[in-house]
């Protein structure tokens, strides 16, 4: 049990550790400072704005970096559904898979453009190796991309004083590209596949079995004597999947697939690599707007959100349920293995370190998982729930996570300021009606999103048919869905059939509403900050760096995020839980 | 509608200089430095002797004859995939139950008679929890120190061999945990079946 205990104090120790110096690297590579890769990435760089004819000191108004971004999502949209529905006759196939059926090319581009990676297809059995490299891991590097570059615009609307520009769209993502995604991501893919990751273009392979399996099938019985194992590009795309926040699995069962996340070293930097990004930009923040200490504020709040989820779900994942603990007869205590709940869990992960992911990655906005939540305990799996509800601003996605959370930040000097009477402001700039507009809709987006989502679908009688669990867990299954598309995040209760018309187009529009109201809102507020005057640190300035605005700021979160849902909560998990025990 | 077409032109160009960047550049270059350097695993760890393919060392197989080490409960998949004759190719899935409805419980229940029925040695140990629930793959290849001991007496009985045999060929199949700490320390069940019936 202590060791348990010292593997999650380490997992998180280690991610501080790579983080600082992370986001002091990112921070300087956004103000064009003199960095490490400089003098190596400066010709491409320049290369890319000639070829683009753009110049890079452009800036750009609130309005047309907004332009820029969706436009560049719409293109990726685009592109990536046409090449999921043409797959069949383009090259690179060897399994010779057919095009993707419309609606969930629709469901899958749109997942994949926002970020959210929400799968309802196997990509062993679905996509050739030519949509996987061309088509996702292209969206998996751009849309972390175009989050990052939206959090920078935002930072430069802090610091700028009465000017309109927010720096140009097409040299953030440039940047971000070469100098952050690209080089970290060449680094974690060759440690992967030196892990022992699948990297390959060959053919399926087909091995013996030690003993053949007997089935029944329509022509009586059948014997199987061979096994399948799926190939692929898997390690370089699973990469930027985790260091990206996008969460898509390269196999169905995602890095739980030991093809995808073989031992314990692929799973420690697997692992690792999903709260990289997104906890190195506190940092990053913290030093690009020059006060150091709002970035561990905002950093401390995170951090404090997860490891109080990522305790109750190890807990509950140890102690099991008596379902399963059958009375004693089945062995659950933590002596020669990992013991407690091993239902959808590896078992060179153990609880540990599947609970630590699971925490990770429905904190960040990632969706990836090295365990199947679906077979979670009723409180294990509700904290997951939980945790993309509450907006996926606890670290969240990679710049969209920070953003979201400067956007609660700005809600919670808002009502602090209303309870001493001052006019609000954070880091020298007054917080207005305008930008408060926008923080209250870029808050509400998620929740939104989710309750309107799930609601409908649960009025529509064919989803019932989707469930795999019958009862409350049946409910969670279809809020687990929506939470999952309507927070971007992209994991599963994954024995919801959700690849159904409805449900392909219903979650795609959650998605897209999720993605884009935060992006647009982020950009107006950064617009209207960047036109504002800075005024003077006062004694009657409220400080937002200190304990007790880490304190309001997680009572906000939590107010508006916990609240937005106990009532569905209720009719799910923790129905589950009192229905289990009774 | 101005400022569209202005856009339009360099959001494409980006998007395929990323496309060649990413989609190409990239993963070519992994996938060519996985192929020098790393063959065997990146190829998918597959098991060969003698010019047959045994499985590969990553992917579980099911295993119910009492002479071979049995595995975590395996959720078969036999519909996804098929050879070029329609014959269907192993595979397998989740299950995605939840562990605290009163099917599961049934379920676990019938896992653990049947478990014991086939270890009668073991009397009524507590049967190590790994040996009556699906991973989280359906592929899981491996189980825990404890559940393989738990099936040393039947072993060495099948296989008529000590229990001191099995357990060398068990030690030799056994991950430690990651410098001691991270991870679990596992058991990689077709490498102790492929000594067992004295292919490797």
């Amino acid at each position: 049990m202590m060791l348990a205990v010292l593997q999650y104090a380490l997992y998180i120790l280690l991610l501080i550790a790579a983080a600082i110096p992370l986001g002091a690297y990112i921070g300087k590579v956004m103000n064009g400072e003199k960095c490490l890769l400089t003098k190596l990435c400066t010709p491409c760089e320049k290369a890319v704005y000639k070829l683009m004819r753009v110049k890079s000191d452009e800036q750009m108004t609130a309005k047309k970096y907004t332009v820029s971004v969706v436009v560049f999502l719409a293109v990726g949209f685009v592109v990536l559904f046409l090449l999921q529905l043409l797959q069949g006759v383009l090259p690179l196939n060897p399994q010779g898979l057919s095009g993707v059926k419309w609606d969930l090319a629709f469901n899958t581009a749109v997942s994949f453009v926002t970020n959210t990676n929400w799968q309802t297809y196997s990509g062993e059995s679905t996509l050739s190796y030519l949509t996987q490299a061309l088509g996702l891991t292209v969206q998996n590097f751009v849309s972390a991309a175009t989050g990052i570059a939206v959090l920078f615009a935002l930072i430069r609307g802090f610091l700028k004083v009465k000017s309109t520009g927010l720096g140009s769209f097409w040299v953030d993502i440039t940047r971000i590209m070469l100098y952050i995604l690209l080089p970290l991501n060449i680094i974690i893919s060759l440690c992967l596949v030196g892990g022992g990751v699948v990297q390959s273009v060959k053919p399926y392979e087909k091995v013996d079995l030690l003993e053949p399996v007997t089935i029944l099938s329509e022509s009586g019985t059948e014997i199987i004597t061979q096994q399948i194992v799926p190939l692929g590009a898997a390690a370089s795309q699973i990469a930027i999947k985790q260091t990206g926040t996008n969460g898509g699995g390269f196999f169905g069962a995602n890095s739980a697939h030991p093809l995808e996340n073989p031992n314990a070293v692929t799973n420690l930097i697997e692992m690792l690599s999903i709260l990289l990004i997104p906890a190195s930009l506190c940092f990053t923040f913290g030093r690009n707007v020059k006060n150091k200490k709002q970035g561990y504020a905002i950093f401390a709040a995170m951090l404090i959100c997860l490891i109080a989820s990522l305790s109750v779900i190890a807990v509950n994942e140890h102690l099991a349920t008596p379902q399963l603990a059958q009375a004693g007869s089945v062995d659950i205590s933590a002596v020669n293995q990992a013991g407690g709940n091993m239902e959808g869990k590896e078992a060179r992960f153990g609880i540990a370190s599947s609970a630590t992911w699971a925490a990770f990655t429905t904190a960040a906005s990632s969706g990836s998982v090295n365990s199947m939540h679906d077979s979670y305990t009723p409180f294990g799996g509700m904290m997951t729930m939980l945790l993309i509800q509450l907006g996926e601003v606890v670290f969240g996605g990679v710049g969209n996570g920070l953003y979201g959370m400067l956007a609660f930040a700005i809600l919670t000097v808002f009502i602090a300021g209303l309870m001493v009477g001052r006019t609000p402001e954070f880091l020298g700039k007054k917080i207005e009606p305008f930008e408060m507009k926008w923080a209250v809709l870029v808050c509400l987006a998620t929740p939104a999103a989710i309750l309107i989502g799930s609601g409908i679908a649960a009025a529509v009688p064919e989803v019932a048919q989707s469930l795999k669990n019958g009862g409350a867990h049946g409910f969670s299954e279809m809020l687990y869905a929506f939470s999952s598309a309507g927070g971007n995040n992209g994991s599963a209760f994954a024995g919801f059939n959700a690849n159904t018309v409805f449900l392909n187009i219903s979650l795609g529009i959650s998605m897209l509403f999720a993605r884009f109201l935060p992006i647009v809102g982020t950009l107006a507020i950064a617009g209207s900050l960047a036109g504002k005057k800075k005024i003077a640190t006062t004694a009657g300035t409220l400080s937002t760096t200190n304990g007790l605005f880490v304190f309001l700021l997680i009572f906000v979160v939590l107010l508006i995020g916990a609240l937005s849902f106990f009532p569905a909560l209720a009719l799910g998990p923790i129905a589950e839980f009192f229905g289990s025990i009774s | 509608m101005n400022s569209i077409k202005q856009t339009l032109p360099r959001a494409v160009l980006l998007l395929l200089l990323c496309t060649v960047v990413c989609g190409v550049l990239y993963t070519g270059v992994v996938t060519a430095a996985a192929q020098i350097f790393f063959k065997d695993t990146a190829n998918g760890s597959i098991i060969e002797v003698n010019g047959k393919k045994y499985g590969s060392e990553l992917l579980a197989q099911e295993y119910t004859d009492e002479a071979h080490m049995w595995g975590r409960i395996m959720n078969l998949d036999t519909a996804t995939f098929k050879d070029e004759n329609g014959t269907p190719l192993l595979y397998a899935a989740p299950s995605n139950l939840s562990p605290a409805s009163e099917e599961y419980k049934a379920l676990i229940a019938e896992r653990t008679e049947k478990t014991r029925n086939a270890n009668p040695d073991m009397k009524d140990a507590p049967i190590p929890v790994d040996l009556v629930t699906v991973s989280g793959s359906g592929l899981d290849p491996h189980i825990s120190p404890a559940a393989a001991s738990y099936q040393v007496a039947r072993l060495a009985k099948a296989n008529d061999m000590t229990e001191k045999e099995i357990n060398d060929i068990i030690s030799k199949c056994t991950t430690k945990k990651l410098l001691g700490v991270f991870g679990e320390e596992t058991v990689n069940v077709l490498k102790v079946n492929l000594m067992l019936d004295g292919i490797l």
